[in-house]
């Protein structure tokens, strides 16, 4: 057995150490009836690792990478280009097989990263501070609804009908037990902002509201200003809650600081970070300065050493599980280190300039299919305004089509009925990324493709 | 051929490094290197974007103005820094990592591998399920091995990590109960508890309150049964647990919580000392969570991500959360939504779980099967007690052995020598190790919780034994500056923590343009 | 003016009806550097034994009980500029919050300065 160092002449001679003739001895607390008495027979037996290699190599093999073929899924997920160099730094055993920097003498690597990973997605958002990171965008929405409510001791959140609805769920799961309301807008497909409900949300915000949880851009793509919800928000002593699933979106959009957030949150696997089929990503959670002590997370800080030279350490981790017990702000311990690395890598070398140019890119790509998919007769784009992701209605239910089109190899968007199964309003609707990654042949093989689909 | 350059090859002088800085302020290897706000440009990139087609703009007049702050680096610059920094970290592979509870195992790099094949990272969560037929195998199988290993009939998937785990598994206990409408209030956490416990019971709705211990460490059983009662939702128990040892109660536990009808939550962090040798089901458990980054080698990265499967007994399968997958007789599915009459407690993340983490354990569990894991839980617990007898002349044992996977001291046998546990602890970074779990159990003082793994070689431990003696006899002999002052060789001295949480500095405050600042921050 | 203690080390400085309320000169040692201290609204009532504020060092948390019944009057604002005040002033300048007492007749449960500095003495 390759990683077990030890030969059956070690064990022996240990055992005879420890004083024991036998390894069963060293479990004489274990009920004798619990105790097995050989390997579990319903389990294979040790493999090579050629054997290994084989087997998972076949399951890889029955599944579509993005990679393959033309492909415009998003939602919560998206496929970016990241640099050959990302992947091969994070593989680095220093960082690998190292555990969260609690030592902070030997963990300066990891300490250092985060906080310039702290202070990236800080200036990203237009927040001034950032965790460490959370498991991931959901999760994070989740904790913001809650931190919102300790800060201004208020239960009702108001969550936009255009944040994704696996956010909403799980925020819906665990508020069964936190005792926070919801109140949820319904998606419509509306021309020009499908999912934007900026207008209600308007009307519905009092002295009683905790926070308005806004997407931008939504999870149909649509992105609007939302600065008077800001305002309307702090004129009732409530807080803005931004999430944002694609963080491209910031090299080329105003931020949500800029437009009155009080807490920010996303997903931050677009940066740096591989679909893997939804996991591990990386949850962003940013804040105004002034709320840090009820942010949940770890935090990275600095300070000086014994001889008065910088360096960093995890701080005000009285907030944390580990100290505060069933006092602590959330119940979190893990972040997701590797996968902020990741980020903080691939962003450094994006640099401003580099984001900037892709978040262009983005853009522009999306903007030529969206021109595109609405001369396809059938097809409707709904979105006036977008940065890299859109929502078109079809002529036909929209989860055939989905199908249809994946048949031929071409993975096109998000049928809303995956999303939505009960809100048949939505059947429809199709929700499509286009990045960096989509050729312009690859529109014209959706394009095309949407046609036969529809026509017949 | 005659060697004329003369160079010297002995060891020279013996030139002491104090005395004098460096200009760069680097010490040899141990290089000093500045923020990427130091050395970065906010013009510069090391990624090549091509130009962006010539569109009219859709943003909605969203365009941003101002600029944003990032620093950009040239790929070498990025390869240099990130090397750097690594350089600043203890890593399991440098050596043995006895981070008690937390399972610093050897991280096979097959794992690696397999999680990078395109099949498994690179796809996307939403595709239509007909093209990820194998990736929902792959769920389907780590599935299979756990519930097979732990002999339980039902497992959630989902969870991001073991925290996340006690949650869904408390959750799946509220739901339990309100589903025949029993509302109970209060959930036993032992003293010896990981703060994870009490914060996830807080968090669901229920008073903690705390169970003693023995005096040897174990749950005391009578004052349980004492307190066991309709108003006890769920008793959260670690086994093996933070002391290290085997509850030999719980089954009777187990029973006598049963009979109150309580839920019985095992926390499976040290699920890796019983593996292949005990199965939970079988202790009367009725759902746990296993940490995949501790049991099954997947990296702990540097503190996550994580990845914390829960197993359910029959009574608690049915409140288990989506998405799951389901095996018919011609595929795989994934059951995305509640149907009709569906007893979860709905979602508790965006997707489906760790699928990078998935693939990374399925890797692990077939390359050892049944039988390696077996063993690797028996060379775990050797390895432990291996260290406990051969300290325990030196150090003071918390209890009378044998322990499980890790071996539990307390501060005895610094009393007196002006050392305390931290001391000691930072004194073993200058003996090249990472210290091991300290003040952790809070039931026992100056704790210090020693968990090899099954992945130290003899080898590897007789050097750590010889370190720590020689430690706790320098500590006798009054050696007290080695202690208090240490570490001496890492890359920083201590670091102060009531500066950092007093004035907290939690992002780079310098707003000039990236790139402003080039000097480095050498030592002053 | 006298000062009163309790058994969780919080003291009581009583001035009319109003009691300045803190933590102890050996709760401060035992804390260690304090880095945070959770301050009350003005305007709460609090019962003894009630949390009245929660003081932080880096390693630990405590909450701080109050020893007497009554109304917040006013907290210690200069704690959140200098938490430190607590360490270097645990009995004066690091005071956490001044209460209207409600009821003078709990200050008879508690220690005076001497039976406080016997009982610590028995803790050692």
């Amino acid at each position: 057995m390759r990683y077990l160092p030890h030969m059956d002449a070690d064990r022996q001679s240990m055992l005879a150490d420890i004083g024991v003739e036998h390894i069963d001895e060293l479990f004489r607390d274990v009920p004798a009836a619990a105790l097995l008495k050989e390997p579990i027979t319903s389990l294979p037996n040790h493999a090579t690792e050629l054997e290994v290699e084989r087997m998972l190599s076949r399951m890889a093999g029955r599944n579509t990478p993005a990679s393959a073929v033309p492909f415009f899924i998003g939602c919560g997920a998206y496929k970016h280009h990241v640099p050959a160099s990302v992947d091969h730094l994070i593989q680095r055993g220093e960082f690998l097989t190292s555990y969260t920097p609690y030592q902070p003498e030997i963990a300066q690597g990891t300490l250092q990263y985060l906080f310039e990973f702290q202070t990236q997605v800080a200036r990203l958002t237009g927040m001034e501070v950032a965790n460490a990171s959370m498991y991931d965008g959901s999760t994070a929405t989740t904790e913001a609804i809650f931190m919102a409510r300790r800060i201004t001791r208020r239960k009702k959140a108001l969550i936009s009908a255009g944040v994704h609805p696996h956010y909403v769920d799980v925020a819906k799961a665990l508020a069964k037990v936190s005792g926070d309301e919801l109140v949820i807008g319904t998606p419509e497909l509306a021309k020009g902002k499908p999912g934007g409900d900026y207008e209600a949300l308007l009307g519905q915000i009092d002295k009683t509201t905790s926070c308005v949880v806004v997407q931008n851009p939504n999870l149909f793509g649509y992105v609007a200003d939302l600065t008077e919800l800001a305002e309307a928000c702090h004129a009732n002593g409530a807080l803005l809650v931004v999430v944002v699933t694609e963080v491209v979106s910031l090299g080329l959009m105003k931020s949500p600081g800029e437009m009155g957030a009080d807490i920010v949150v996303g997903e931050g696997q677009s940066i740096g970070n591989g679909l893997n089929y939804g996991g591990p990503y990386l949850g962003l959670f940013a804040c105004r300065e002034k709320f840090v002590r009820q942010m949940p997370g770890r935090l990275c800080g600095e300070t000086v050493d014994a001889d008065g030279r910088r360096g960093y350490v995890l701080t005000l981790s009285t907030r944390e599980q580990h100290i505060r017990r069933e006092k602590a702000t959330s119940n979190i311990c893990t972040n997701s280190g590797l996968c902020a690395l990741a980020f903080t890598i691939h962003l450094s070398l994006l640099g401003e300039a580099g984001l900037r140019q892709l978040a262009q890119f983005n853009h522009a790509r999306a903007v030529q299919a969206a021109e595109r998919l609405a001369k396809v007769p059938g097809v409707e784009v709904l979105n006036d305004a977008f940065f890299n992701e859109f929502t078109i209605r079809l002529s036909k239910p929209s989860r055939d089509v989905v199908r249809e089109l994946g048949n031929r190899d071409i993975l096109a968007g998000v049928a809303l009925s995956r999303l939505y199964p009960t809100e048949t309003a939505l059947h429809d609707g199709v929700v499509l990324a286009v990045t960096e990654i989509v050729t312009e042949s690859d529109i014209e093989a959706l394009a095309k493709g949407l046609e036969e689909v529809l026509s017949c | 051929m005659l060697n004329r350059q003369g160079r010297p090859t002995g060891t020279g002088e013996g030139a002491s490094a104090e005395g004098f800085t460096t200009f760069t302020g680097h010490k040899g290897l141990d290089l000093n290197e500045p923020l990427i706000f130091e050395i970065g440009r906010g013009d510069r990139t090391g990624v090549d974007v091509p130009d962006a087609p010539k569109v009219a703009s859709r943003l909605g007049g969203l365009e941003r103005e101002a600029p944003i702050g990032l620093p950009g680096l040239s790929e070498p610059e990025a390869v240099r820094h990130y090397t750097r920094l690594s350089r600043k970290n203890y890593a399991i592979d440098m050596g043995l990592f006895p981070l008690g509870s937390c399972t610093m195992k050897h991280n096979p790099r097959l794992n690696e591998k397999m999680a990078r094949l395109a099949g498994f990272s690179d796809i996307h969560p939403l595709q239509p399920q007909d093209t990820v037929q194998g990736a929902l195998e792959l769920i389907d199988t780590v599935a299979h091995w756990l519930m097979e290993l732990t002999g339980m009939p039902a497992v959630a998937m989902s969870p991001k990590a073991g925290a996340h785990g006690e949650l869904c598994g408390l959750l799946a206990i509220r739901a339990a109960l309100e589903a025949r409408g029993d509302a109970r209030e209060v959930v036993l956490v032992p003293e010896s508890a990981h703060g994870t416990n009490p914060a996830t019971a807080a968090f669901c709705g229920y008073r903690v309150e705390e169970i003693p211990a023995t005096e040897n460490g174990r749950v005391d059983f009578e004052a349980l049964k004492k307190r066991l009662g309709p108003d006890v939702a769920a008793i959260m128990l670690t086994n093996p647990n933070t002391c290290g040892l085997f509850e030999p109660d719980i089954i009777k536990i187990a029973e006598a919580v049963h009979a109150v009808g309580a839920f019985f939550y095992c926390d499976g962090a040290n699920f890796n000392a019983i593996v292949g040798k005990v199965r939970p089901g079988d202790l009367g458990v009725d759902a746990m969570h296993i940490n995949l980054h501790k049991t099954f080698s997947t990296p702990h990265g540097g503190g996550g991500p994580g990845s914390g499967p829960v197993v359910f007994s029959e009574a608690l399968a049915p409140f288990a959360p989506l998405p799951y997958v389901k095996k018919t007789e011609e595929r795989f599915e994934l059951v995305e939504h509640l149907e009709e009459g569906d007893q979860s407690f709905g979602r508790m993340v965006a997707f489906h779980g760790q699928m990078g983490m998935f693939v990374r354990a399925a890797s692990y569990m077939l390359s050892h099967g049944a039988d390696g894991l077996r063993q690797a839980a028996e060379d775990a617990v050797l390895n432990a007690n291996y260290i406990m007898a051969k300290l325990q002349d030196v150090m003071t044992p918390a209890f009378e052995g044998p322990c499980m996977h890790e071996a539990l001291f307390d501060d005895r046998f610094l009393k007196d020598t002006g050392v305390t546990t931290l001391d000691f602890a930072k004194a073993m970074i200058d003996e090249g190790y990472h210290p091991m779990t300290m003040y952790f159990p809070l039931v026992v003082h100056g704790a210090m919780l020693i968990e090899p793994t099954e992945t130290e070689s003899r080898a590897s431990l007789d050097e750590f034994i010889g370190a720590l003696r020689s430690l706790a006899e320098a500590a006798k002999n009054g050696e007290k500056e080695r202690f208090t002052a240490a570490p001496h060789f890492a890359p920083v001295k201590r670091l102060d923590e009531t500066r950092a949480a007093r004035q907290p500095v939690l992002s780079y405050k310098n707003t000039a343009e990236p790139g402003s600042v080039t000097t480095p921050v050498a030592a002053e | 003016m006298t000062v009163y203690f309790t058994k969780d080390h919080e003291w009581v400085r009583v001035e009319g009806d109003t009691g300045t309320i803190g933590i102890s000169e050996y709760a401060q040692g035992q804390l260690g550097d304090v880095v945070f201290v959770e301050l009350p609204e003005i305007g709460r009532t609090v019962a003894p034994g009630d949390e009245l504020a929660v003081v932080e060092s880096v390693k630990a948390a405590s909450e701080v009980y109050a020893p007497v019944s009554g109304e917040v009057v006013e907290a210690n604002e200069a704690l959140n500029d200098d938490p430190s005040l607590v360490n270097s002033g645990a009995e004066g300048e690091g005071w956490f919050a001044r209460v209207r007492l409600s009821d003078t007749a709990e200050l008879e449960a508690l220690m005076d300065e001497a039976a406080y500095k016997d009982y610590v003495a028995s803790l050692a």
